[in-house]
């Protein structure tokens, strides 16, 4: 089963990358969890997302589309990255999820593909 | 009382203090009459509610407890007549009323059948995650979504698992009666067992940064002391209490003032509590007396050892491995196999331990955080910094606590 585990950061954590020391800190803590990841062989994807203010988000309504500057929830923490992880059940999901050196992980199942988008994937 | 503001504080108080004191006993005292634990925690819940308006206008009654037994017991019979449920229960329940209006009258408190709730809980028909939850809940009253994340579980299905066990406990008319004695000793473990879960959850969190996940060790102790107190004889309950308090002892020395994690053998001893460790040397020696070692009267005698540093400033690495020798015998659990290896090493050196964590099945070991932070500890006095620094990567890759990852990254040989 594929899961969703979703890093939300605040804006220090995301000023933190910048930071030579702190960058230094969060990667000595957070290589070794991407690698542990890797080594148990449940990383399906994943990537770090640039900063909240690097973003842009459309809006496409009524054959007009908007764009605007910023993400998509104006929230205190964003979306800082992701990993899907293929594992037997939620509690290994969490499991993983309460390793990761951060605040905040959500954790989600992802759908199933179903037989026709299996279909246009394969 | 003229003034109904002061009034109105002391009824709060007296319904919080019988919440805290006697939750689990009336709750033991409704489940083992009617059977029906959802119901029963249901009509005690209603009951509460009832003293929080009622008490403010009239006053606290004598007995609060007997006044809530009454008025819960009184919801449960309506409820039961209402379902039209075909059960013994009612009129258990109506015998329970006269026995509750009588021990309201006495000056005798009522029966504590918070044992026979124990047992329930860790009943072999219970699926084995809900035991350590549910007793949490009905014995000691905690809500499911502190639980949950105790066991890193999502409240919800925590609620479901909960709702599950409670139902099956009635549906298969699980009998609320302590085990014979044949069975004593299998249901005994797993009482213990999951009271030592609880404890164990509350262990790990070592930052207790997270108030979400304040840890169950408090809980678990309070567990653990009224099991001792129903069980004298038993030693492995007092096995299992003396192991909890060598732990919790040393809580205030696991860290720096700082919060910094602080491995067992750096700690400062004057920080430990002496009156913990002098209860769990006392319940061990008692335990001993019996002849009848067991799992956790091993385990609390490790403890025993690491804790006469105080005293002589050394450990007697010998005598524990010895200990993990027997402990294995009893229950080769990977904890167990790890634990054996790390005294081994401190007993015959880094390349002796290594040796025996070898032994360990890959497989077993291939996520537990502890195997990974031993490796790197003897691989690095091996001198052997290459694997060293994998295992120590790997350790800390695996590692839920922020205090403890800082602490392996500044052991590590080289920065990674």
């Amino acid at each position: 089963m594929q899961f969703s585990l979703l890093f939300y950061q605040s804006p220090s954590d995301f000023a933190a990358r910048t930071d030579p020391k702190k960058r230094e800190e969060f990667l000595g803590s957070f290589l070794p969890y991407m690698k542990a990841l890797k080594d148990a062989g449940v990383v399906v994807a994943g990537a770090g997302l640039q900063p909240p203010e690097t973003a842009t988000t459309l809006r496409l309504r009524n054959g007009q589309r908007q764009v605007q500057d910023g993400p998509y929830a104006d929230t205190k923490e964003q979306l800082g990255g992701f990993f899907v992880i293929e594992v037997p059940d939620l509690d290994t999901a969490l499991e993983w999820g309460a390793r990761f050196p951060g605040e905040w992980v959500e954790v989600r199942p992802n759908m199933p593909p179903i037989p026709e988008e299996r279909a246009i994937l394969s | 009382m003229s003034n109904p503001e002061a009034q109105t504080t002391e009824a709060h108080r007296a319904v919080e203090q019988a919440a805290r004191n006697s939750y689990g006993r009336l709750l033991a005292f409704l489940s083992a009459r009617s059977r029906d634990m959802a119901a029963a925690e249901d009509a005690l819940a209603e009951a509460f509610r009832a003293a929080l308006e009622t008490w403010p206008r009239t006053g606290v009654p004598e007995k609060p407890e007997a006044w809530l037994l009454v008025t819960a017991r009184r919801r449960l019979i309506d409820q039961f007549r209402h379902a039209r449920v075909e059960t013994e229960a009612v009129p258990n329940l109506l015998a329970a009323t006269e026995e509750a209006q009588r021990l309201g009258d006495l000056d005798t408190a009522f029966p504590d059948e918070r044992l026979k709730l124990l047992f329930i809980c860790a009943h072999p028909a219970i699926d084995a995650a809900a035991r350590t939850p549910l007793m949490l809940q009905t014995v000691l009253g905690l809500d499911a979504a502190r639980i949950a994340s105790a066991f890193l579980v999502k409240p919800t299905a925590m609620g479901q698992r909960l709702t599950r066990a409670k139902a099956k406990i009635r549906d298969a008319g699980i009998r609320f009666e302590l085990p014979e004695t044949k069975e004593l000793p299998q249901r005994l473990d797993a009482v213990l067992e999951a009271i030592y879960a609880a404890y164990g959850s509350g262990w790990e969190d070592v930052a207790g940064s997270d108030p979400r996940r304040k840890g169950l060790a408090v809980e678990a102790l309070e567990l653990g002391k009224l099991l001792s107190q129903l069980m004298p004889a038993q030693a492995e309950v007092q096995g299992l209490l003396a192991l909890m308090l060598h732990c919790e002892a040393r809580r205030q020395a696991r860290r720096t003032a700082s919060g910094e994690y602080v491995p067992l053998l750096e700690q400062d001893v004057a920080r430990w509590s002496k009156a913990m460790i002098e209860e769990a040397e006392q319940l061990l020696n008692e335990a001993a007396q019996a002849g009848n070692p067991g799992r956790f009267q091993l385990e609390a005698a490790i403890q025993s050892v690491h804790a006469q540093r105080a005293r002589t400033g050394r450990v007697d690495w010998e005598a524990i491995a010895l200990m993990y020798e027997g402990l294995v015998r009893l229950a080769p659990t990977v904890g167990a196999l790890v634990g054996r290896a790390a005294a081994v090493s401190e007993a015959h050196g880094a390349t002796a331990g290594w040796f025996q964590l070898q032994e360990i099945p890959g497989e077993a070991v291939k996520d537990y955080q502890p195997y990974w932070a031993l490796a790197a500890h003897l691989l690095k006095r091996m001198q052997r910094l290459d694997e060293a620094a994998a295992a120590y990567s790997r350790a800390i890759g695996l590692c839920e606590d922020p205090s403890t990852r800082e602490f392996l990254a500044r052991q590590a040989p080289r920065a990674i």
